[in-house]
């Protein structure tokens, strides 16, 4: 049955983050189904203050043969990095 | 008990027992339920129906003053001492059968609950407002559900319409007062049926209409459970429910 129903992936902002975190996928036929789906299996122990759910077919992602080419220039370039600041005592989050 | 308490035992009861044997029914889906989602979702609507009937027996309990909390209330009474709509003991048959069950009891429950949220005893007002965030979203997901069935395909209408033919006689109990009701009305501690029925209708006109399907005609309507008079379905649940506490009366979580 669930292999005729898309898929849906989940993104839950708890009550101390900040932004919406993945945490998963889930089956449904419709965007009312897949908010309560993904309420159901992801957030029955108060982990949520608010959901978004996505269709897995709209998620345009990175192809892993491109991960050298994406993502290898920046690592010899150690001025990309900001190490080379004192950071001052008074700052509390970088 | 004077004769008031008695009647306010015997409302909690009606309230309590109707959401445990439905919770005890919706549990027996686990490990079965078509698909995981659906199992989740059928878990957490009994375990909000649990915890409700455990917040309405406990009332129960302390209401009668003999020392029975509810647990006791739960494990130790027989069929006959039950006091859950017909409607919670029907058996699960196929999804669709859950589904309509389901609903049909939503229907009832939040306008129910609505209306308790306004009662004149405090204990059931708090209780009643806590159960409503819940069953908010039970009645949503149900609503859904028929709709989703009942305008889906050719084999889903036809299974949720004959869920709807067969639990159709099992609805009028729950939205008819008897002297208790009447009584506890009269002193603002129960809720309006009369007022609970019109919401109840109006939600399954409107649900039934959009999901294509037809309301029986009329027809003759179960009663009893209310008042203790069960189908043979409530014992065998009582059986597997309360076999552990009988055959292990120390035993603890």
């Amino acid at each position: 049955m669930s292999k005729d129903w898309p898929l849906w992936e989940v993104f839950i902002r708890s009550k101390h983050g900040l932004s919406h975190k993945h945490v998963g996928s889930i089956h449904a036929t419709d965007a009312e189904m897949a908010m309560n789906n993904a309420r159901d299996v992801y957030t029955r122990r108060n982990e949520g203050a608010s959901i978004w759910v996505v269709p897995s077919a709209q998620i345009v992602s990175s192809a892993p043969g491109d991960k050298e080419m994406l993502f290898d220039p920046s690592n010899d370039k150690v001025y990309r990095h900001p190490t080379f600041y004192e950071v001052p005592s008074d700052v509390e989050n970088m | 008990m004077n004769k008031l308490e008695q009647q306010q035992f015997e409302y909690l009861l009606r309230l309590g027992d109707s959401d445990l044997i439905l919770g005890q029914r919706l549990s027996a889906w686990l490990g079965h339920a078509p698909v995981l989602e659906e199992e989740m979702a059928t878990g957490n609507v009994a375990l909000d129906l649990v915890g409700q009937a455990r917040s309405w027996l406990g009332l129960a309990g302390e209401i009668e003053g003999a020392g029975r909390d509810a647990d006791r209330l739960a494990y130790f009474r027989d069929a006959f001492d039950y006091r859950n709509v017909l409607l919670a003991e029907r058996p699960n048959g196929d999804y669709a059968y859950t589904i309509m069950r389901q609903f049909l009891y939503d229907a009832y429950h939040y306008p129910l609950l609505e209306r308790l949220s306004a009662s004149a005893d405090e204990r059931i007002r708090e209780v009643a407002a806590k159960s409503l965030k819940e069953v908010q979203y039970h009645v949503r997901r149900s609503s859904e559900w028929v709709i989703r069935m009942g305008d889906g395909t050719r084999e889903s209408h036809d299974r949720i319409q004959a869920a709807l033919d067969d639990l159709w006689m099992y609805t009028g109990e729950m939205l008819t007062p008897d002297e208790v009701d009447q009584a506890l009305l009269e002193t603002g501690v129960a809720a309006d049926l009369e007022r609970v029925a019109g919401a109840w209708h109006e939600r399954v006109r409107e649900v039934t209409a959009e999901a294509t399907l037809v309301i029986p005609d009329e027809s003759w309507m179960q009663q009893g459970g209310k008042q203790g008079r069960h189908t043979e379905h409530l014992g065998y649940i009582l059986a597997e429910m309360q076999f552990l506490p009988r055959a292990y009366p120390d035993a603890r979580w």
